[in-house]
């Protein structure tokens, strides 16, 4: 029984890790209604990018996140401006296109260089253990950086004049050009956001689990299931379901082979949006 | 009437030369070459169904050829029936599969049934794996006696390379049919609008459902074909998921939409692939070319190597389908 419990308690530690990187997905289909299907390709370069700056500078992984986050922010910029911008108009075919060929540009050059064999991140945090069970420091020092991330980000949705025109560009586009909102700067700024979001959770994850250059894709998959649980826009809706499906995953691991649970997300995600079209949290502005 | 549409002479004969080209000398390594090009072929043309015809992506076609792969080569071996009979069997149970499937993800719109889609690639790819008459994650193989019942297993690979390219042609025509009937024009309408396609009284739903389904139809032949020839299959090969996105990949340098373009991309595509994949220096890179590929055609030409004709010779609309 015990053992559940444990479970379910690292389950919920790396939802925090799941829901920081549906975030990212959350903020840019909220803002611009693209699906970015890069998401999978940036978390797997998070995962690099912090294997590749602990092997240069081994001191607390958890301190170059902020390194990771800033090579995001410039990289969302990029894929914003070369694959994003010019098709952002167009039926919602080009853009899942588009930002689908970015993903396969990144997880190629990817492939080229790191091939497709396992790394790590060798680095632990000494653990708190109760009884027979440990939790490990990694995973809650993890979980503690996705949700200092979280609120930050969500202090500068609702706190600061560029937060402020997010959303003000998420609820009404046309309105917000009105009120004198440069409304491409502004989705830039979203992209790249969310892009430094998925950035960062690939970052977190490769603390806990190795990592291959295609590991993004079952993370992306996860962001999915958790964006359409909380429903569209709603990034800190995003945090908690994400916290949600890692506790199911910690309920269910003891007792089935880890190797059904994408099927099970995957019937999660259908029933949620087709019975809950609109999220498990209710009114969703998407 | 089909028959009096050019395009339909030109598949016919688009196949009989694929067919007897090799057939002259008995060039096997050119068989071996044009088989991969006929199953591109198959695969964009029936995906063409849907991202060209209906305005819906399919990131998960693949799982069809799969999954008919597997019906396939577990009812030729394990149960010993005739080949053609077992690939036709598997695309009827793909096809039924996929009208289920379809029923239930179809209600969603646009971008989500696209991700489901790829939802579903997941959870097939898991329950095979899973499957224990399927020989879960090691698969399943043709053992070498199995070909005795086609006179010998020189002479299977002969017969099934034929039918790849019947069912080549016949991916071609049923594109060409849906294209002209009064079923098509349904989807194009769902495709440009589908709010005003039910006002108009289209009933969205079943017509997504049946184009999902038929467009699960022959690449679950071909599937079974296919890996009858290969010999054996595992569900790594059978769900490859590059191979679903290349498909899409094919598509839109064709021309999505067309039913020359799609067939035409899928031919070129497979050539580009073979070459970068044997080159030493590029192999490493033929996803980023082919992703490069793809954003360019987005971006730039969103009807494709046909569109890109139409704007140069607009009359070859008329001729060129």
């Amino acid at each position: 029984m015990s053992g559940i419990l444990a479970s379910m308690i690292d389950g919920v530690l790396i939802g925090a890790v799941y829901g920081l990187a549906a975030m990212g997905l959350s903020l840019i289909w909220g803002v611009m209604d693209v699906i970015n299907l890069t998401h999978g390709a940036v978390i797997a370069l998070g995962m690099f990018g912090m294997y590749i700056l602990f092997a240069a500078f081994p001191i607390n992984a958890y301190f170059l996140l902020l390194p990771v986050i800033a090579a995001g922010l410039l990289l969302g910029l990029i894929i914003y401006w070369t694959s994003v911008h010019w098709v952002i108009n167009r039926p919602q075919l080009a853009s899942l296109l588009s930002t689908f060929a970015v993903n396969m540009i990144i997880i190629g050059i990817g492939t080229a260089i790191w091939s497709t064999s396992p790394y790590n991140v060798n680095f632990t945090l000494r653990g708190i253990t109760i009884g027979a069970y440990t939790f490990t420091g990694n995973h809650m020092a993890a979980a503690s950086a996705a949700v200092v991330i979280a609120l930050a980000l969500e202090v500068f949705l609702y706190r600061t004049r560029p937060g402020k025109a997010i959303r003000a560009v998420a609820d009404n586009r046309e309105a917000a050009e009105l009120m004198g909102i440069s409304s491409t700067m502004v989705l830039a700024l979203a992209f790249a956001i969310g892009i430094a979001l998925a950035a960062a959770s690939g970052a977190l994850v490769s603390t806990l689990f190795p990592f291959t250059i295609l590991s993004g894709a079952g993370y992306q998959m996860k962001s999915f299931v958790v964006t359409v649980l909380a429903g569209l826009g709603k990034p800190f809706g995003a945090l908690v379901a994400g916290v949600l499906l890692g506790l199911l995953e910690g309920a269910v691991t003891p007792f089935i082979a880890v190797s059904w649970i994408p099927m099970i997300e995957f019937g999660l995600f259908v029933v949620v949006l087709v019975a809950f079209p609109r999220g498990i949290f209710g009114r969703a502005t998407a | 009437m089909i028959f009096r549409r050019p395009v339909f002479w030109l598949i016919l004969i688009f196949a009989a030369l694929m067919a007897f080209i090799p057939l002259h000398g008995n060039n096997v390594s050119m068989r071996e070459d044009l088989i991969l090009v006929a199953v591109a072929v198959i695969l964009a043309s029936n995906l063409n169904l849907m991202i060209g015809y209906t305005g819906y992506v399919n990131f998960g076609h693949i799982v069809f050829y799969g999954l008919g792969g597997y019906v396939g080569l577990y009812l030729a071996t394990v149960k010993g029936w005739n080949l053609i009979l077992s690939a036709l069997l598997a695309g009827l149970a793909v096809s039924f599969c996929a009208l289920l499937f379809g029923l239930g993800i179809l209600r969603l719109r646009g971008a989500y049934f696209a991700l489901a889609t790829i939802g579903i690639l997941v959870a097939v790819q898991s329950f095979v794996s899973n499957f224990d008459p399927w020989g879960r994650s090691t698969g399943l193989y043709v053992p070498f006696d199995a070909y005795q019942p086609l006179g010998g297993a020189r002479r299977a690979l002969w017969i099934t390379y034929f039918l790849v390219i019947a069912v080549m042609a016949l991916s071609m025509i049923l594109s060409l049919a849906i294209k002209i009937s009064k079923f098509g024009l349904g989807l194009f309408a769902i495709r440009e609008d589908e709010d005003a396609a039910v006002v108009l009284g289209v009933n969205a739903t079943v017509y997504k459902a049946i184009i999902y389904s038929v467009s699960a139809f022959l690449p679950a032949v071909a599937g079974a074909l296919m890996f009858y020839k290969n010999g054996m299959i595992d569900p790594s090969i059978a769900f490859e998921f590059m191979l679903s996105l290349e498909g899409i990949v094919m598509l839109m340098l064709g021309g999505k939409g067309t039913v020359v373009g799609a067939a035409l991309g899928g031919g070129l595509y497979e050539k580009l692939r073979s070459y970068l994949l044997t080159s030493p220096k590029l192999s490493n890179f033929h996803l980023v070319i082919a992703g490069g590929m793809l954003l360019l055609v987005v971006l730039f030409a969103p009807g494709g190597l046909i569109g890109w004709l139409y704007r140069l010779v607009p009359r070859s609309e008329k001729v060129i389908e």
